[in-house]
């Protein structure tokens, strides 16, 4: 600043007058100025727990899309070789000559009891006992847990229906695993004779070499051998009740789920969004009854609804209707949008910064594009983020009863209904659905709350 | 209070009468007609069915005698069970499903109030950091996953012990309520617990609370008296939503728990596609939730003398 000596008070010499010279230096920006989305996404940033989660959407994303490009097994194939089979690597089998029961030799009872007469596997089970004197038939049961005294001896295969027949073929639907067949003679009357006898019997996976080679597990020229091993087809998180592959069905589960969570949110938050902010500038009379209706849909209990109009839409239990679903979400949903947007309008519509643009003569169009979206566009993504992980709850809970993606499509919900029926047993049936759906509105919620934060100051979460 | 009162109520009717009304379109847009489903129908018997239920009225008058029945509590009979009313139907299982909720909410209220409260006192300590997890958890996990998986767990704690601790299912004794009314209020709780922690966080500071303090009241009592008091509040307004929530929600829990509650029924009825069982349970369950929606409202006068109405 050019300086301008004063000799004495009163007494100003006549350059005092004349302009001053010279640059002003005053608050210089030194920093480049940040637009409000570029100081929400440096905030965002900030936030390890948000970012994460913008991640993991991402890798959800790509698990859905890209993942059936990489993971080529048809989702609707059934491996009826391996039918629920737990997670794992690549399981092999034993090669075994053709079956068919009772064209083969009975086998020869040995002096003793319950006994195998050939290596269990899942082709059958060939169990042999001594005959019981006075005994007129036997009955087979097969369980999968120990049988102890007072517990069931499991699953009724069959009786011999004779007193002479002491052996039996299990054909029935056997698995890879460990089972305890007991066998009762029972006389003329049905009496029990004796005891029943029990043994463990760890069945091993076996496949003949014709539908090894049907199912392209050997290749043409090469001609394995009874007892050579072939390696199975792989499903790295096991297949489910009908022997489907897993992860296949999650990926094309996912992308039901995914689709019905993103673009329903996206089109009701759209309709409310319109709505509202017409709601919000027309205001008076219009705005009242607008609002009043608003509150009337509000009212309608959304569940009993969503499943009244996927009835009125004729789609009915068993039938797949992704898009019934979009629609009936988007009739109900819109209104809490509506609601919080025209809120917002009417308290940007009052602010000191659109009174001033008013005076200094903009336009209505400039007001809106340059004061009232901006400043409503937080509120709604932020309503957007955390209204995709409430649909994809409701489109499993839908498809969980029933009322939502039926077979054959497949979403993580009907998928977490058709793993709840084998929890029990094959728990990994129910696991992976539910856990693609936690993750995903896991992860949802936590950027969604990172928004918040990052987006808007006064609705920022305290702690 | 009183003007107040009937001015809700009153409000509360329009709005049933909105929901039966919506109801009643959507049911007739359904293709067919409850009748398309008899066997054996000659153009004769069909004609004197469809006068008998006045279904050869125009629609207006059809709407008409639907509102004029439901007035009178008539909701009509089922079509699928022969001979049963769905008032029958409602009296015999809505109480199952009214004490799954009760207890459900009694149980999300409590513990996400006292959890609520507890994380802001040890803000930022391992407590909170524990709890918060646990919500957390409990906004995103599906209640059907929470219901199978507790399922599992008390078979697998049942053979642990070697006798049955908890049934797996079933209704009739208190000890069948205890683990569905637990799953069922679980996310509600989460909720709950995370607006209270909020509100109780906006509070700790407040002008009235450094009184207390200064003024030399233990500690118990600022935090009973004058915290826990006012951090209630948005609490309270949102109960009204909550029942809502846990009502429509119990459909799973009494599904996969084999309660023979409303919710196992409407379900159960969407599947045979039994048309009247569906319009009678939505227009009762509106009801109910509005009337809900109405009683939480007068409360929260009693609970804050601030906007006790006159």
């Amino acid at each position: 600043m050019t300086e301008t000596p004063l000799t004495s008070p009163g007494m100003l010499p006549p350059d005092a007058f004349a302009p001053m010279r010279g640059t002003v230096e005053g608050h210089a920006i030194t920093r480049p100025s940040l637009s409000y989305w570029q100081d929400a996404w440096i905030r965002l940033k900030a936030n390890w727990r948000a970012l994460f989660s913008l991640w993991l959407i991402v890798a959800m994303l790509a698990f859905v899309l890209v993942g059936p490009l990489v993971w080529r097994v048809d989702p609707a194939a059934q491996d009826l070789r391996q039918v629920s089979s737990a997670p794992g690597l690549a399981r092999s089998a034993i090669i075994v000559a053709p079956f068919t029961a009772g064209a083969e030799e009975p086998p020869v009872p040995a002096n003793r009891g319950l006994h195998l007469a050939a290596p269990p596997t899942t082709q059958v089970v060939r169990l042999v006992w001594q005959p019981v004197s006075g005994a007129a038939d036997y009955l087979v049961y097969r369980n999968i847990v120990p049988v102890t005294p007072g517990k069931a001896y499991g699953l009724p295969l069959g009786n011999t229906m004779s007193a002479s027949t002491t052996h039996y073929d299990d054909q029935l639907d056997l698995d890879p695993q460990t089972y305890y067949y007991t066998v009762i003679p029972v006389d003329a009357d049905g009496r029990r004779l004796q005891e029943p006898d029990t043994i463990k019997v760890a069945v091993k996976s076996a496949i003949t070499l014709a539908e090894a080679q049907e199912r392209g597990l050997v290749g043409a020229n090469d001609t394995p051998g009874v007892g050579d091993r072939v390696t199975l087809a792989w499903h790295p998180l096991g297949t489910d009740y009908l022997g489907r592959d897993m992860l296949a069905r999650l990926m094309q589960g996912g992308r039901a789920s995914l689709f019905i969570g993103l673009v329903a949110p996206l089109l009701y938050v759209m309709l409310g969004v319109a709505y509202g902010s017409v709601a919000g500038f027309i205001g008076g009379r219009v705005d009242q009854v607008m609002m009043r209706f608003a509150d009337f849909v509000i009212a309608l209990p959304f569940l009993l609804f969503m499943i009244l109009l996927k009835v009125a839409f004729g789609i009915g239990p068993g039938e797949s209707g992704i898009m019934p679903m979009i629609v009936a979400m988007v009739i109900l949903l819109w209104p809490g949008t509506a609601r919080l947007v025209r809120g917002q309008i009417l308290q940007v519509r009052e602010e000191g910064y659109v009174e001033a643009a008013k005076l200094l003569g903009a336009r209505t169009s400039y007001i809106m594009l340059r004061h009232m979206i901006p400043n409503t566009l937080g509120v709604i993504l932020v309503t957007l983020t955390f209204a995709i992980p409430s649909a994809i709850f409701t489109e499993a809970f839908l498809s969980f009863i029933g009322m939502g993606v039926a077979p054959p499509e497949a979403s993580w919900g009907s998928m977490s209904n058709d793993g709840i029926k084998t929890m029990l047993t094959h728990p990994h049936e129910l696991l992976f659905p539910a856990l693609m759906i936690s993750v995903t509105v896991l992860a949802f919620n936590l950027l969604g709350d990172g928004l918040r934060d990052a987006l808007d100051a006064r609705m920022r979460s305290r702690g | 209070m009183l003007r107040y009162t009937i001015r809700r109520l009153v409000q509360g009717v329009i709005t049933v009468w909105f929901i039966a009304t919506a109801t009643f379109l959507a049911m007739h847009m359904v293709p067919g007609d409850p009748l398309s489903g008899e066997k054996a129908t000659s153009e004769q018997i069909r004609a004197n069915l469809e006068a008998k239920y006045g279904l050869n009225q125009p629609i207006g008058t059809q709407y008409l005698i639907y509102l004029g029945n439901i007035a009178k509590g008539d909701l009509g009979i089922s079509f699928t069970q022969k001979n049963r009313e769905v008032n029958d139907i409602i009296r015999e299982h809505f109480p199952v499903s009214a004490a799954l909720g009760i207890l459900a909410i009694t149980f999300a209220a409590i513990g996400g109030i006292l959890l609520g409260a507890l994380t802001a006192l040890y803000r930022n300590k391992w407590p909170d950091a524990a709890i918060m997890l646990l919500v957390i958890l409990g906004i995103s996990v599906p209640s059907f996953v929470f219901a199978a998986f507790s399922q599992l767990a008390i078979v697998k704690l049942n053979a642990l012990l070697g006798f049955s601790l908890l049934p797996v299912a079933g209704w009739g004794t208190v000890s069948h309520m205890i683990v569905p009314s637990l799953v069922l209020g679980l996310g509600t709780m989460a909720y709950l617990t995370r607006l209270m922690r909020s509100s109780m966080l906006e509070i700790v500071n407040a002008d009235y609370v450094r009184t207390a303090h200064a003024k030399g009241l233990p500690p118990t009592r600022v935090f009973s008296r004058h915290q826990l008091r006012n951090a209630i509040l948005p609490v309270v307004t949102v109960l009204g939503p909550a029942i809502a929530a846990i009502t429509t929600g119990s459909f799973v829990i009494e599904l996969v728990f084999a309660i023979p509650g409303l919710g196992r029924y409407f379900v159960q009825a969407v599947q045979q596609l039994d048309y009247t069982v569906i319009m009678g349970t939505t227009v009762f369950y509106g009801a109910f939730l509005v009337l809900m929606v109405i009683i939480v409202d007068l409360l929260y006068g009693f609970v804050d003398p601030r906007v006790r109405v006159d």
